[in-house]
């Protein structure tokens, strides 16, 4: 709690002094081709992009934008074929080794032969920490994604939503500074998302982690972002980033908001205009 | 509709011959009795000749029940009668005691301890092969077609001349039949465990990625739980073909015990009902290592959370 309430306050003063925060992701030129039977594919095109500290940061864009592919460029699942990127200031490889990041996949992943708290745990076990403090940890972590008294549950005994909100526990409980998600709500109904929404974000604002978080729903990006990424595929290539300044202890009512039109409108306005519908 | 609506409620006896045939034991029953009839009929059928031989010489009158009835009780039977067998099993199951020559239980006892000194070697060998071929590439191209051309040569035909030859070397006993039993059962250890451990999805290995897990973290979280399924489908095959390697393995050794000299004796004497309830055993031996894998298939999965 004391850690992150002077980083909280580092940030408000930051934000006071009108100083950047520190870079965590730089991006600079970088392209990625597939080779394929049915020759090359590009993935992601010239991609120029900063990530400071405290951000959220979501890209958005059409399936096959290559989101989810600069994504898993930035936690070292793929590699670049040009171009420069560095997570913390070493590269993504050396970050990785550093488990620098919590990634939440598009599907929880979860193991089935583990109870709910041994996933969690999972992390905890791979890095060495002592059984009392994966324990303590566990219990924490599922707390905070309202899952006490889930503990001792195989993942086939809870619904999609519940086992999304494990698998954010796990990415949390080894206490990464970074969050990579790729569309953890995608598979969920509405209204969970709605709930698991407001939740990431409390989280994000309480411990001020640097969060980039992959979607394709332009009202998601908009609620939780500070900052949106949107893309266009063939080749995958950012076309816009805009500034979400919405206030912090945002609830899910800015929604009906004009501000929020607003954002929302050129998210959309951005989307329709790197995305040919003519294909 | 309506008239079942109105009938009284079934009786008991009814009620459970239905619900007998609505489960597995009622079918299973209708097949035993259907194959002990077939079995009776067989008897007679194989045995009237060398009866009626016998009659014809001695000049005796036969009739169809005499032949039928003969045909049941006698010593040497081309095919002995249900009942033959199940006197015979009793008499050499419980007439002995279990350390004397004569009994089975001594004979399935010699059999069993091969099998799974055999069947254990064998597991562990599959598995060992089976972790370094998911591991290393080299073993992945080098070693699985020698796995596969290993089961291309006849073990089963040419036993006797591997037991023969270890016998020379000194190995006698116990050990040469076990490793029969295990050249077998490594088999589908082997090949069951190499799927297993690749059963994990990318998904699964990329989570593992992002924490940066060592390979043996990955093959003691990951790959080896994974493999569990595929490990006891392989253990409920390999345990029943350890217990034929054994058998066979028994056959060349101057039929000193075991059931595979039971066998050869009944075979040499022409002891037709010794050979029946010595297969019989062999049999019940089978089914019920197959049915202990398959309870430890049961424990592990309850272990491990599957769903009911």
């Amino acid at each position: 709690m004391t850690v992150e309430a002077v980083m909280q306050q580092e940030r408000a003063v930051r934000v006071a002094e009108g100083q950047a925060a520190e870079p965590v992701i730089e991006v600079e030129d970088l392209s990625l081709t597939f080779e394929t039977a049915d020759g090359p594919v590009f993935a992601l095109s010239e991609v120029n992009l900063t990530v400071r500290a405290g951000d959220f940061v979501s890209f958005i864009g059409p399936s096959g934008c290559g989101k989810t592919t600069l994504l898993r460029v930035i936690a070292d699942l793929e590699r670049q074929s040009t171009g420069r990127l560095s997570v913390n200031g070493v590269s993504p490889e050396a970050a990785r080794l550093a488990r620098a990041y919590g990634y939440v996949f598009q599907a929880p992943a979860l193991y089935p032969w583990r109870t709910v708290d041994r996933n969690v745990m999972l992390p905890l076990e791979i890095m060495g920490l002592s059984v009392a403090e994966r324990r303590e940890r566990a219990a924490r972590y599922l707390e905070l994604v309202n899952l006490k008294g889930f503990e001792k549950k195989f993942p086939w005994q809870l619904s999609g939503g519940m086992q999304q909100r494990v698998s954010i526990a796990r990415a949390l409980c080894f206490e990464p500074d970074l969050l990579l998600m790729d569309e953890p709500f995608g598979a969920l109904d509405e209204i969970t998302r709605d709930h698991l929404n407001e939740q990431l974000l409390r989280l994000w604002e309480r411990t001020g982690k640097t969060v980039v978080f992959v979607t394709h729903s332009i009202p998601e990006a908009v609620f939780l972002s500070s900052r949106i990424v949107v893309m266009s595929p063939r080749p995958g290539r950012i076309i816009d980033v805009i500034d979400c300044n919405l206030p912090r202890d945002r609830t899910l009512d800015i929604r009906e908001s004009g501000d929020f039109a607003e954002i929302a409108h050129r998210v959309r306005a951005g989307l329709r205009a790197g995305h040919s519908y003519d294909d | 509709m309506t008239t079942e609506a109105l009938s009284p409620p079934r009786s008991a006896g009814q009620g459970l011959l239905a619900r007998a045939f609505a489960g597995r034991s009622g079918p299973l029953a209708a097949v035993c009795l259907g194959l002990l009839v077939l079995w009776y009929l067989g008897a007679v059928w194989l045995n009237a000749p060398v009866l009626i031989d016998g009659y014809e010489r001695r000049g005796e009158a036969w009739s169809l029940t005499r032949v039928a009835g003969d045909a049941m009780a006698m010593e040497r039977p081309i095919l002995p009668a249900p009942h033959q067998v199940v006197v015979e099993l009793d008499r050499s199951i419980l007439g002995y005691a279990v350390t004397s020559k004569r009994s089975l239980v001594y004979h399935a006892w010699v059999t069993l301890s091969s099998t799974l000194l055999g069947f254990v070697m064998g597991t562990v060998l599959g598995v060992l092969l089976a972790v370094g071929i998911v591991h290393v590439k080299t073993l992945d191209r080098s070693l699985l077609p020698w796995v596969i051309a290993s089961q291309t040569i006849p073990i089963l035909a040419i036993a006797p001349m591997v037991i023969v030859v270890l016998g020379n070397i000194g190995f006698t006993g116990l050990v040469p039949k076990a490793l029969i039993s295990m050249y077998l059962c490594f088999f589908p250890v082997a090949i069951g465990m190499v799927k297993g451990l690749r059963s994990p999805d990318l998904l699964q290995r990329d989570l593992l990625r992002t924490y940066s897990a060592s390979t043996s973290q990955v093959f003691w979280k990951l790959r080896w739980p994974s493999s569990m399924p595929f490990l006891f489908a392989s253990l409920k095959v390999a345990v029943a073909i350890s217990l034929v390697g054994a058998i066979v393995g028994e056959l060349p050794t101057g039929a000193q015990a075991g059931i595979g000299a039971r066998l050869l004796v009944g075979s040499y004497y022409g002891q037709t009902v010794q050979i029946w309830a010595a297969l019989f055993t062999a049999a019940a031996m089978a089914g019920l290592l197959v049915a202990a894998m398959g309870w430890l298939e049961r424990m592990a999965a309850r272990r491990m959370g599957a769903q009911p």
